[in-house]
């Protein structure tokens, strides 16, 4: 029983830094473009995709994600210039819409470019395997290394935040945009480096996870959703509440999903407690949404609005 | 009070009396397409009439809080679901009646929208928005795992629903004239409620809270109720997407199909009720006909739809107030 705990809580915590990869961008763009964007699904799914491509050309993982980086930097500064560029001083509404259509599109596209069957990406000789962790329980060395990679770019966006000049002026902007702008700061020029970070972590993400999950045209959806509840539960625009919410909330999915009808097999008579499992656990992080919103409406992180 | 009744300076009575003829307009077009459905010999028109109808009522009742009320959910899908699963589940109790199944809708809709709304109220702008996609989700995952009609893959209903005993409905036609009678009577109740105090206060709520609280209305009581009246008509939408379809599913409440709510209110234009409606038949016509063109048509669509926000700002709107049609700035 401990070990299925260590297991789940492991699995928790490699979903955590994947959600964080992705809300970081989400929660950035968020808080300081104040845009939403329901194309950020979409951007890792792309970088899923760039990286299956690029891996089966070269056949290495390793070239596939060296070269997938500057490719996600392409997509990224393309969409901010040619769309996002222009919904920044829109309504909520119209950026709703007009990201709701950029995934229709972007789903299309994949479907054209890729077609409908779901592509795998080899796992890299040096990170297969599993390690021995303790007693008889061993822990793939590949999702290892997914929760190294994330905390070393939670880490690295860490310093960025809080140590550089760059930082600085996107702390700045969340706090005040049009004071920043008026200090001489070229705010369009900042947007596009924001921007395409954000969809540079999201690429990375679906890139990390394309050896151990099938590459599929809905792969966006599901996160994207993930990811929002993340931002909402963190407080938008905070780096930091981004990777609290996105650990707890991974953390709640994955070790709930397996001790919840466990738990519940305690209380419950088997067949009740299996039904009531099932319907519970996909539910499990939207219920911790709606407490924590409703005890801070504004998020963990959040400043109220 | 001036302001109230007129809240952007505009004559109040002749808009309303243009958008009435409007509604007019298109409910007299509806009435004539089963006809010319039968004039055609081609009764799939009556199938997607159905259809496009029920999306009006749904796309009308979004509008209601969405542009009387600025309050941009988007999880509304998950009520055109509880207006579907009334129908699965109550039928398969032996519950056949249409209004029944339609009271058990707003009922579980109600109770919904009640917990759901008060907790999404407590918030603003982005994070309502993104609280009522969570709780749509949430919704969607539940049908998802309700293994007794289905899950994932949906349950087919063996029968339509009957009226009174009777089995009006079994006939296309007679569950097109259904779906058209119950659009006209929310159309009222939606235009009574709009015109009525309370929907004034709503509106007053929309373009300044701070000073509806001030005069001493509590905007979370006001808008808490028109998300659940809201929610309520939007389910019966949904007990006639069952009906059309004969089948139920969890697609019925996917994150997509709140978007595409969304967007039919503001192609119809935002804060007119007959906006809503257009709304719905524009987007929906254009879906047909962009999937007879192609098999990728949501390629087409979302490129549509990023156009349409970049350089008309004012979706259809625009083009239906040059027409005399109605429609506001907002």
């Amino acid at each position: 029983m401990m070990n299925l705990f260590v297991l789940q809580l492991l699995n928790g915590v490699q979903l955590g830094v994947l959600l964080f990869l992705i809300a970081a961008g989400l929660t950035l763009v968020f808080g300081i473009m104040d845009v939403i964007n329901l194309a950020h699904g979409v951007l890792y799914m792309v970088g899923a995709y760039l990286m299956a491509t690029f891996a089966a050309l070269t056949g290495s993982f390793w070239w596939g994600l060296l070269l997938m980086l500057p490719a996600a930097v392409v997509v990224g500064l393309v969409l901010e210039v040619v769309v996002m560029r222009r919904l920044y001083a829109r309504s909520h509404l119209d950026q709703v819409l007009a990201t709701f259509g950029l995934v229709m599109i972007a789903g299309e596209l994949v479907e054209i470019t890729w077609g409908t069957s779901p592509l795998s990406v080899a796992m890299p000789d040096l990170l297969s395997g599993a390690v021995p962790l303790m007693g008889p329980l061993k822990y793939p060395v590949y999702r290892i290394a997914i929760i190294a990679a994330g905390l070393a770019v939670a880490g690295g966006l860490y310093l960025l935040v809080n140590h550089t000049r760059i930082g600085m002026l996107l702390r700045a902007g969340a706090t005040n945009r049009t004071m920043v702008s008026a200090l001489g700061v070229d705010i369009n020029r900042l947007f596009a480096i924001v921007f395409t970070l954000g969809a540079v972590l999201a690429c990375l993400a679906g890139a990390l996870v394309a050896p151990i999950l099938s590459v599929d045209t809905g792969m966006g959806e599901s996160v994207l959703i993930l990811a929002f509840v993340v931002v909402v539960i963190g407080g938008i625009g905070s780096v930091k509440g981004a990777f609290l919410g996105a650990l707890i909330v991974a953390v709640v999915d994955t070790v709930g999903g397996v001790f919840g009808p466990i738990w519940l097999r305690s209380v419950l008579d088997p067949a009740a407690a299996g039904q009531m499992g099932r319907v519970l656990a996909p539910m499990l992080v939207y219920i911790l949404m709606a407490v924590i919103l409703f005890a801070r409406p504004a998020g963990l992180f959040g400043r109220r609005a | 009070m001036s302001d109230l009744s007129t809240p952007l300076g505009l004559p109040r009575q002749p808009m309303l009396a243009g958008r009435t003829r409007a509604a007019l307009a298109l409910f007299v077009l509806f009435a004539l397409l089963p006809p010319l459905a039968s004039a055609l010999n081609d009764p799939f028109y009556v199938l997607i009439g159905t259809r496009i109808l029920a999306y009006a009522i749904a796309a009308m009742a979004l509008d209601l809080i969405l542009g009387f009320g600025a309050l941009v959910s988007f999880g509304h899908a998950a009520y055109l679901g509880f207006g579907a699963y009334a129908v699965a589940v109550l039928s398969s109790m032996g519950i056949n009646d249409l209004f029944v199944q339609i009271a058990g809708a707003i009922a579980v809709s109600a109770v919904f929208a009640l917990v759901t709304g008060a907790i999404s109220l407590r918030t603003r702008g982005v994070y309502f928005i993104m609280i009522t996609l969570a709780f749509g989700q949430m919704a969607f995952f539940f049908f998802i795992s309700l293994s007794a009609y289905g899950g994932d893959d949906g349950y087919s209903l063996a029968r339509r629903s009957t009226v009174l005993g009777q089995d009006m409905l079994a006939h296309d036609y007679g569950l097109y004239y259904m779906a058209l009678a119950l659009l006209i009577a929310l159309f009222v109740l939606c235009n009574r409620i709009v015109a009525s105090r309370f929907g004034r206060v709503f509106t007053g709520i929309r373009e300044n809270a701070t000073r509806m609280e001030a005069v001493g209305y509590a905007p979370f009581r006001y808008q808490l109720t028109a998300f659940v009246i809201s929610g309520c008509i939007t389910s019966v939408a949904g007990v006639l997407l069952a009906n059309q379809a004969q089948f139920v599913s969890p697609a019925f409440m996917s994150w997509h199909r709140s978007g595409e709510l969304i967007v039919m209110v503001v192609l119809g234009g935002v804060g007119t009720l007959t906006g809503g409606i257009a709304g719905a038949v524009a987007a929906l016509l254009l879906e047909e006909w962009l999937g007879m063109l192609t098999h990728h048509w949501p390629l087409l669509f979302g490129i549509f739809l990023v156009l349409m926000v970049l350089f008309s700002p004012r979706g259809l709107t625009g083009l239906l107030e040059t027409l005399g049609l109605g429609g506001r700035k907002q």
